[in-house]
Order: structure tokens, then sequence, then C-alpha cells
């Protein structure tokens, strides 16, 4: 219960800040993505189940604010979500290393799909243009601000993390 | 045996695949309805409307402070600069005025002759703050703090200035959400104003950085069309308003038919610092 009410205000704030705030810091006009590295973060910190419904509830919030059809972004990030649990296998809480990589290619994934589905459907197929100009400064821009928000988000977990093994070791 | 079957004592949970399942099916599913359709859109709308938008007023005030505060030390300097400029452009205005001042007691009075009506209908307007941008980084929509409540409806048209920012594609109790012109999807059906000859105006992200958007199909046999011509909304457009300034011709191209022609034009709004916009509460009439 306790975690499900810190998901829903951790998703709440990135969304509002990545709308708000982040418009007023963006480089060149780009805005980094935090609830991509939400998603992908809890995805590989604690497996495809809460990869999947954070990124659901995510894209969600984009849709029905800025989406064209409730669903699409929802989809998208549900799948980054689903895909970054897989590596919940191979995830250790002190390696930067593999949280970095995931992001860089969930961000790159994310960025690849939105240009298939929604530019080259509608013939603009200068994809080096796109690539240079749009996918490849949000993921850099996100990795920057992944340094900031990683170790926090890696801080919450773990709070809940300890607060859950303490309310299960009174029962037992 | 099945994954999903109930053990006994055990606290029941879908195995993650299956969720996903579920969730691809009703996203795909919403995305059908959606796509055409605003089924859905009324109650999430106004859900969400409660939600987030109070909270999305008070950071975009707090970050508009922010940014305003810190614009003032860099603009300073610059101001000191331009104010002496802008003088110097006073005194020739004045000049101008006076001038325009008597071609238009001269106008006037040829439209009482003519009984003509005022070029420009007067609509009635409402101002709007922008409270939320985009989250991504692929189209330029935006949120604003007026919504149902304030008697603003979709498709209503949406100013900032003299000129044409968009208009409204999805609206809640207490927000709406505007498709700026330039966004990569955007088409409007434009003409210049001292022709009137019909063109398409069209956002193109691949051009967003150098602040000008794409215009085509300008039918142009007479070769009267040149750069710095103003380009308005037409008449014959389905969502737009007329004679609305969109922005100027910037440059003017011939096509490979020899028939068309088409450029690109400077935008009359400064999309990158908009803050407030006007909503006009009157929607182009529709032949049904």
């Amino acid at each position: 219960m306790k975690r499900t009410i810190v998901m829903a205000l951790l998703i709440f704030v990135c969304f509002l800040l990545q709308c708000t705030v982040f418009h007023s810091l963006a480089f060149g006009g780009i805005v980094p993505n935090l609830l991509i590295v939400l998603t992908a973060s809890f995805g590989f910190m604690r497996g495809e189940r809460s990869g999947l419904l954070i990124g659901f509830f995510s894209g969600l919030f984009i849709d029905i604010f800025f989406g064209e059809a409730i669903g699409f972004y929802a989809l998208l990030y549900m799948y980054i979500g689903y895909t970054n649990g897989k590596f919940n296998r191979i995830f250790y809480p002190e390696d930067i290393k593999l949280p970095i990589v995931l992001i860089i290619g969930s961000d790159l994934f994310y960025g690849l799909m939105c240009y298939i589905l929604l530019f080259s459907m509608r013939a603009r197929f200068n994809i080096g243009y796109y690539f240079r100009h749009i996918i490849l400064p949000e993921i850099v821009y996100t990795i920057v601000i992944t340094i900031f928000l990683y170790p926090i988000i890696l801080w919450i977990n773990r709070k809940l993390e300890t607060s859950e093994k303490r309310g299960a070791k009174k029962f037992v | 045996m099945s994954p999903i079957i109930k053990k006994r004592g055990e606290k029941f949970t879908l195995p993650s695949k299956y969720l996903l399942f579920i969730l691809t099916i009703l996203c795909v599913g919403t995305i059908i309805l959606t796509f055409n359709t605003n089924i859905l859109s009324g109650t999430l709308n106004t859900a969400v409307g409660y939600v987030i938008v109070p909270f999305e007023q008070g950071i975009s005030s707090v970050g508009k402070w922010l940014s305003n505060r810190s614009e003032e030390l860099v603009q300073i300097r610059e101001l000191l600069t331009e104010n002496q400029s802008l003088k110097a452009q006073i005194d020739e205005l004045t000049i101008d005025n006076t001038q325009l001042q008597q071609e238009r007691y001269e106008l006037t009075n040829l439209r009482e002759l003519y009984k003509l009506d005022s070029q420009y209908e007067e609509y009635e307007k409402i101002g709007a703050r922008i409270i939320a941008r985009d989250a991504g980084n692929w189209f330029h929509s935006f949120v604003i703090d007026k919504g149902e409540q304030d008697g603003i409806q979709v498709d209503m048209n949406v100013m900032a200035g003299s000129g044409l920012v968009g208009r409204i594609v999805d609206v809640g109790p207490n927000w709406a959400k505007v498709s700026s012109i330039i966004a990569d999807n955007s088409n409007v059906s434009g003409q210049v104003l001292a022709t009137a000859d019909n063109l398409i105006v069209s956002g193109d992200l691949e051009l967003y950085a150098e602040g000008v958007i794409r215009f085509e199909q300008l039918v142009d046999s007479s070769d009267k069309v040149v750069e710095g011509d103003k380009i308005v909304t037409s008449n014959i457009s389905d969502k737009y308003l007329p004679n609305i300034l969109i922005g100027y011709i910037s440059t003017l191209n011939i096509d490979s038919n020899n028939i068309t022609k088409s450029g690109l034009l400077t935008p009359a709004v400064d999309f990158e610092h908009l803050e407030e916009v006007l909503i006009i509460l009157e929607l182009k009439q529709k032949v049904e």
C-alpha cells in the first residue's frame, strides 16, 4: 500500500517536472525524459511487473494531456518497463553501468519508435536529422539528469524495501 | 499446473506476462477507440483536470517567476541599447502615424460612402496562461489554464498578440490542449493578404530550430507575391477564422512543376517565449 502511494507520487512529480520546470531549463528546446528514467529504473530494480505498471501509468498521463489517441504512449512505456524488468536478475544496486546502459537503450528505443510510428508514417524520411537533433540530444540530457535522479530513486526504493521487510517480520 | 491457479494460503497475483498481455489489448483497444472519436476523453479529462492542473498552475507560475528573474538580469544591457534605438523609432513612427491618420480619415469617409463593413471583424476573446508543455520533444502542443467552464470548445482559434498560435484540440473542465501551427502534424489553409492567393502552411520539425515554417501549393500565375508579404488564414479554412495573421514570407521558390510555389515563412508569434495566449470564443461557421 505504502509502495503504491509512493509510486503514484513519483510518477506525478516526474510528469509535472517534465512538462513545466524542465521546459524552462531546456537546452536547445530539448527536454529530458524523466518518465523513461523512472520506468526503466523501477523495471530493473523491481522486476517486470513494477516496470510495466509504472510504464503504463506514466504513458497514460502523457496520453491524456498530449497524445493523439489514448493508449499509444502507455503501450510504449509499458513495453520499455517490461523489457527492463528482464534485467532484474543481473542488477546490483552498487553497479551504475547497467542502469546507465539500460536507460540509454530505453530512451533510444523510445525515440526510434516515436520517429517510426509518428513521423516516418507521415512521409518524413530524413531520419539522420531527427536522430541528430531530437533523439541524441534527448538521450544525452536524460543521462545527465539520470546521474542526479537515479541515486534518489535508488534511495527511495531501498527505504521502501526495508520498511516492507520490517512489516513482514512483524507477522512472523 | 497453470501459473494463474490459486494455491491455498498464497496471495493471488497475476503473472506479469499475462498482465502485459491484458494491458496491451486494453491499450490497442483504446487507441482504436480514441483515434477518431472522443468517447473516453470526457471522463479522463475531468479526472486529470482536478488532480494535475492545480499543481501545474502552481509550478509553472514559480518556474516563470524564476526564468523571468534570470532573463531580466541578462536583458538589462540589451534593453539600454534597445531603448535608444526605439526612441529614434518613435520619432519616425510619429511622422508615419500622422500621415496614416490622414489617410484613415479619408478611408472612413470612403467606407461610409460605400457602406462597407470594417475589414477585420472584432472577435470576442479570452486570455489564458500556458501551464504545461508537451512532455516529449516531437510535437509542440501545450496546456492552458482555461477550459469548458470558461466557455472554451474544441476547434476554437488561439492567438498571441496579433498572430495565430493554433487551435484547441482537447478540452477538460479547467484546462485545454492547444496544438500549435508550428507542430509537425499541423496544416493550415492560408492566403497571401495582398493578392488573396491560397496556400497551405504546414509545421515542420526540421525547420523548428530556424524559427520558420513551410508553405506550399501557392498558385501565383501573375508573379505578384514577393518575399515579406503577409500570410493570413484563408476564408476557405474549415477550422480557422479568416484574416488572422500567420506570418511573413521569408523565402519563395518555384516548385519543379512550374505551376505552384513554395517556401518558408516567419511566424508572427514568438513561440519560444509564449506565456499568455488569447482564445477567440467563436467557432468557424460550418456547412452542415
